[in-house]
């Protein structure tokens, strides 16, 4: 299903009908090109807003209707857009939030775990562990044990939430 | 040496709202407004301060091809291609007054890790715009 503004504009577009049936993909032209792009805009929306809201109780059936589109294809165009699915973004972005946390040193993994918008500590903790490479009550215990542990393609990762890191001046190796 | 920030760019698919967001909203003075073949570029700054944002047409250089124009276009539009920040000594009060004029939110005033408040938005071409204000 497309986006409810696709619908409105096929209703009385003569390229909504497809006489070549489903399997004659068209030949695409500049209407495709500034609906492709209106699309891509809603999905910058959906992760602008994941970015603001991923401590709230978020699904992709909430983020999908904000923007009037299915969930369905929500998932499918956030996927082929950013190549991580919508709940994989929202995961990461909590688990970079609860790094930053955890780091302070001042809160529980569980207390964390639930700022950060994880109703199940469970779920919480493997998918950490995933991406950090550490369970997170190591990864509080000893936050910079851990850039020699994960691998490079992360520590760029679980280094991110710490911008000034990467300002340091005249750092040498 | 002596060497100063004088230009830097930012890419714009339309610029009356642009216009409309960095002048009229942000309070930037309107320093150049060139057109050329379709295409405008607009040079805006802060009051009291030199260095400037040129807003320019993404694919004017004749050297991009058509597919990288359409994959310009596509970062554009979700959100991954340019950005900039900019500072203020009011943020939450900055953030109250670009909310109201109807721009895309996309960060809430917080106090970052890192030591700075800050809160972002999207400018009408979908580039990020952070304002941060120093600790």
């Amino acid at each position: 299903m497309r986006s409810g503004v696709a619908a409105e504009r096929g209703s009385g577009d003569r390229l909504g009908i497809d006489p070549r049936g489903w399997h004659d993909r068209r030949v695409p032209g500049p209407n495709d090109d500034a609906q492709r792009l209106r699309d891509l805009a809603l999905l910058r929306r959906v992760r602008d807003r994941i970015d603001r809201e991923y401590a709230q109780p978020l699904d992709v059936e909430a983020l999908a209707r904000g923007v009037n589109l299915s969930a369905g294809h929500l998932s499918r165009e956030f996927k082929r857009a950013y190549g991580e699915s919508v709940y994989s973004y929202l995961m990461t972005r909590r688990i970079e939030r609860a790094m930053a946390l955890l780091r302070r040193g001042d809160l529980t993994v569980t207390e964390v775990c639930f700022e950060v918008g994880c109703s199940s500590l469970g779920t919480f903790s493997t998918r950490f562990t995933e991406l950090v490479g550490v369970p997170p009550s190591v990864y509080r215990n000893e936050p910079d044990g851990v850039f020699e542990a994960v691998p490079s393609v992360l520590a760029k990762r679980v280094a991110r939430p710490v911008r000034n890191r990467e300002a340091t001046p005249a750092r040498r190796r | 040496m002596d060497i100063t920030i004088q230009y830097t760019f930012l890419p714009h698919t339309d610029a009356e709202a642009s216009l409309a967001f960095y002048r009229d909203v942000l309070g930037f003075e309107l320093r150049k407004d060139v057109g050329y073949d379709g295409m405008r570029w607009l040079t805006l700054g802060a009051p009291g301060q030199d260095a400037a944002v040129v807003l320019t047409p993404p694919t004017a250089d004749p050297g991009i091809t058509e597919e990288e124009g359409r994959t310009i276009a596509e970062m554009m539009a979700k959100g991954t291609y340019a950005s900039i920040v900019l500072a203020t000594t009011d943020v939450d009060g900055v953030f109250e007054q670009v909310q109201a004029s109807g721009a895309e939110v996309a960060q809430e005033p917080i106090d970052q890790p890192y030591g700075v408040r800050d809160c972002a938005f999207r400018d009408p071409s979908g580039n990020m715009v952070r304002i941060q204000q120093p600790s």
